[in-house]
């Protein structure tokens, strides 16, 4: 934070990076819009690396498995099982596997963009995307909700079951917002701000070593050494956070679904 | 470094809201994710959970297999132990009657051989008998004669008239009989 800080105080010229930033220029321009932004084209990319990917080591179907097809299952094994079952558990988590699944590897593979040299970019720094993926998380775990206990769901959802009458008024209210308005927000900000963090990290320790490379002073000059290592400790930590948040975002929708199939015993 | 922030914050405040989103982004990212679950729901999940499924099936069999070999081996060691017992058995059961029969054939044998040694003893003793018959109807015979003769030559009178000589022996043995008789008592 030092070395970040030190061109601020050395001059003024030192102009840092800010949100408008993330907005590269549009690929494909069209409307009042931005037009086919760069962070589109990796999500197409992205459906297509996953599909070619799983599509190629599932098809030989080999009970003794290949490389390729053990990679696969191991990446589909940790999903199946230590998410889906581990927190579904029961005989029907299966049914819950394909959408935690692709939830798990779109937004995986959709974060180590960022850690990709050259592509650099997060697609879930434009909270566009987050938001879709918030929600379809939330219409999914209320309508299995619904489809589980009926419309006594939400009562079952907000009223907590061995709480005196009197604390409900209190009680009722914070479940409300907490399950039905805080929820999807922080699920889907906790990526966003995350990604859009991350990638701001490295956005300004770029132009950051930059700026100190092209100072007269060798003092400032040798300082963008220390910024370098900053920015390769920052990377890495951004890759750690980039494989974590798919895996967070993912664990919070099974944790979300089994809450809705077994709203009668919470 | 306040500075640096203040800076940053109302720069970004003032240009865009990080936290309003670009409509047409979030289309895209909803209809790829659309498809990107379609093809998972539609051939990744079903492809590894077969996969799976096969798999376990195949060690399972193999279990089971491997089970029933076991059984198997099992009863086969089972028979041939009940197998070789019965062999025992059996070799036993025939020592022993190959014992009893022995013992069986020693047994007629000693008779036999006892029964074959009387029977020569008998043989023996009536051969014995009879020729002493003999010996005793010879010598009387024979004693006569002699005796006949002996006199004659000693009384020096021809006793060969039959009747007469046969008349003398006669008397001879009589006094010979009541001679012995007379001893006995």
């Amino acid at each position: 934070m030092i070395a970040l800080a030190l061109p601020a105080q050395d001059s003024g010229s030192f102009t840092p990076p800010g949100i408008d930033e993330m907005h590269l220029p549009a690929i494909l321009p069209w409307g009042a819009h931005d037009g086919f932004s760069k962070q589109m084209l990796l999500v197409i990319l992205s459906v297509v690396i996953i599909a070619t990917f799983f599509i190629l080591a599932a098809r030989k179907q080999q009970l003794v498995p290949g490389k390729l097809q053990f990679a696969g299952e191991m990446a589909y094994g940790f999903v199946r099982n230590s998410i889906a079952k581990d927190i579904i558990g029961g005989k029907d988590f299966i049914k819950y596997v394909p959408l935690l699944f692709s939830l798990f590897f779109f937004i995986l593979v959709n974060n180590i963009y960022g850690a990709i040299p050259v592509i650099q970019l997060p697609s879930f720094s434009h909270v566009g995307g987050a938001y879709v993926m918030a929600g379809i998380v939330y219409f999914t775990w209320i309508i299995i909700g619904i489809k589980k206990n009926g419309l006594k769901y939400f009562k079952l959802a907000t009223v907590p079951s061995g709480v005196p009458w009197y604390i409900l008024p209190i009680v009722v209210p914070i479940e409300i917002i907490s399950n039905f308005l805080v929820r999807p927000v922080t699920h889907s900000l906790r990526l966003f701000a995350t990604m859009l963090a991350g990638h701001l990290i490295v956005m300004l320790a770029g132009s950051g070593i930059e700026f100190l490379v092209m100072q007269e002073n060798v003092l400032l000059k040798g300082a963008s050494v220390l910024v370098l290592v900053g920015a390769v400790a920052m990377y890495m930590l951004e890759a750690l956070i980039m494989a974590l948040q798919a895996y967070v975002f993912t664990l919070l929708t099974a944790i979300y679904i089994e809450g809705a199939l077994h709203a009668d015993s919470h | 470094m306040n500075q640096l922030i203040i800076s940053a914050a109302t720069e970004g405040e003032a240009k865009s809201n990080p936290l309003v989103p670009n409509v047409w982004e979030m289309g895209v990212v909803l209809v790829g994710f659309a498809v990107l679950m379609y093809i998972v729901v539609k051939f990744v999940v079903p492809m590894f959970e077969k996969t799976f499924a096969e798999r376990a099936e195949a060690i399972e069999g193999g279990i089971a297999k491997a089970e029933a070999a076991q059984a198997e081996a099992s009863a086969a060691l089972e028979e041939y132990k009940q197998q070789l017992t019965d062999a025992r058995a059996e070799a036993n059961r025939i020592r022993e009657e190959a014992r009893a029969e022995g013992a069986q054939i020693l047994a007629d044998l000693k008779a036999k051989a006892a029964a074959e040694s009387a029977r020569i003893t008998e043989q023996a003793h009536a051969a014995i008998e009879s020729e002493r018959q003999a010996a005793v109807v010879s010598l009387r015979s024979e004693v006569g004669t002699l005796a006949t003769t002996l006199a004659g030559r000693i009384v020096g009178e021809a006793l060969t008239d039959d009747q007469r000589a046969a008349r003398v022996v006669d008397r001879f043995l009589a006094d010979v009989e009541t001679q012995s008789a007379g001893a006995a008592k």
